[in-house]
């Protein structure tokens, strides 16, 4: 009894000096992972009292901005090669790269039973506009054309092809009817483990390369403890099982 | 056509035929704003100058909303057998012209209040019939407001970036205009290329607005 009582000061009190260091850190975060990293900095704010502010956007517009001297601690990359760029760079903390997720490709609709699951909806081509993100600035955009060109598809289905600025804007275009089927990330199309309605197929992976999703610690961050205690929360176990949920692998 | 060039070409292309457009349907409703004195005239100055005040991904949002299939204006075109209008360059053009709309509308409406009631009852007097009071009195009267309008519409189109962008789909030769393309080279980091085609930009409006703001300068002369 006395044990109990002693252990429930205990955790009282260091509830108390948790929240006595509770610490802001600013999170800049792939448009992609926006939905997850809510719930994730949500769950961190309870076991640590850290608070993260969040900023959504472009990968490259963030770069920029980085390059420029934005304040960012954290940037959670669409791809790798971003945040190798601000490590050479100088801008990013040497050794505190890490994949936190890798990104799926799923072919969308918004209309139950266009899509069928093995994507064969493609070469039937019965539509007139296949949305993707820009390939040039996103890599879910440079995914959907690897797996368009590996399927042989991409030259008889380049006139149908709409591009969205960002893959927010690819879903847009599906969401809306206006195109009636589109690659998009699965994360955007899949939440809490199941699809969110509409049709989908999940690309095979053989299709195209991995989008793999890096984290760095910004030289800006680098004596902010919430954001390196942040950083090592995602690596933990219950981090993956929620970003595992919302359609990405690890 | 050299891609260097395809998306200046295409923009050229878009301002013209929205300022031709916005000649067409502005006038008589600047002129009926001008004129009227009916309760639904605030309602309809409100609503034309609408987009000086919503962002444009606003009015591209609800526009692809509105053109998509389960829009009444996407059923509506592809009921008049057209198809649908977002991703191509006539559904542009419905947009630009809603964008464009206040400032072609607005400086001719100035133009025709400042005309005043006077000249056309003289004219009126000397028994000219009302097309040819508003061919003969007013247009001419109502030049300098035309001049304004056809620049500031012509140039605005040529400058809007969110629209075009949420209801483009950026394709090539189709729908991606100049800002679409100065935005995607500015992405990729291809600095280079979005200074020349941004400095273009910025000298081309610099030498239209200059030429209209001499232009106003110069006391009207009435032939």
């Amino acid at each position: 009894m006395k044990l109990l009582r002693l252990s429930c000061l205990l955790l009282v009190l260091s509830g108390m000096l948790g929240a006595a260091h509770a610490e802001e850190f600013k999170l800049a975060v792939a448009a992609n992972f926006a939905a997850t990293v809510e719930r994730l900095a949500a769950a961190f704010k309870q076991e640590s009292g850290h608070q993260a502010v969040i900023s959504t956007g472009a990968t490259g517009k963030f770069y920029t901005q980085i390059v420029n001297g934005a304040p960012f601690d954290i940037l959670l990359s669409a791809d790798a090669h971003t945040p190798l760029k601000l490590e050479e760079g100088g801008l990013g903390v040497k050794g505190s790269r890490f994949t936190y997720a890798v990104g799926k490709l799923a072919l969308w609709s918004a209309k139950p039973g266009l899509v069928d699951d093995k994507g064969e909806v493609l070469r039937k081509g019965e539509f007139q506009h296949l949305a993707i993100a820009n390939p040039a600035t996103a890599p879910y955009g440079a995914a959907a054309v690897e797996a368009l060109k590996a399927l042989g598809l991409y030259d008889t289905l380049l006139p149908k092809l709409v591009q969205g600025e960002s893959i927010a804007q690819a879903h847009q275009f599906v969401a809306s009817g206006n195109a009636e089927l589109g690659f998009v990330a699965l994360s955007q199309v899949f939440k809490d483990g199941a699809p969110v309605g509409g049709s989908l197929w999940r690309v095979s992976d053989k299709l195209y390369g991995e989008i793999r999703q890096d984290a760095v610690l910004l030289e800006v961050g680098k004596d902010n403890a919430a954001a390196r205690a942040f950083l090592a929360y995602l690596k933990s176990d219950k981090a993956t099982a929620l970003i595992k949920s919302f359609g990405y692998e690890r | 056509m050299n891609p260097a060039y395809q998306s200046v070409f295409l923009t050229l292309k878009l301002a013209g035929v929205v300022t031709v457009c916005l000649l067409l349907l502005g006038t008589p409703l600047a002129w009926w704003l001008a004129r009227t004195r009916s309760r639904l005239k605030p309602v309809v100055g409100a609503l034309v100058a609408l987009p000086l005040v919503l962002p444009p991904t606003v009015l591209g949002f609800y526009l692809l909303l509105l053109l998509g299939p389960n829009g009444w204006g996407g059923q509506f075109t592809q009921w008049l057998g057209i198809g649908r209008l977002p991703f191509t360059f006539a559904g542009l053009v419905v947009a630009s012209v809603l964008c464009s709309m206040p400032f072609v509308v607005q400086p001719i409406q100035n133009a025709f209040e400042a005309i005043g009631t006077r000249p056309l009852e003289v004219a009126a007097t000397l028994g000219a019939g009302p097309w040819d009071r508003f061919v003969s009195v007013s247009l001419p009267l109502a030049a300098p407001g035309f001049m304004s309008a056809i620049v500031l519409g012509f140039a605005h189109t040529m400058g809007e970036f969110g629209l075009v962008l949420m209801v483009g789909g950026n394709i090539p030769g189709a729908t991606r205009v100049l800002s679409v393309d100065i935005y995607d080279q500015v992405e990729t980091l291809n600095y280079a290329r979005a200074h020349w085609l941004s400095a273009g930009m910025v000298l081309f409006s610099f030498v239209v607005l200059f030429l209209l703001h001499r232009f106003k300068a110069r006391p009207v002369v009435n032939p």
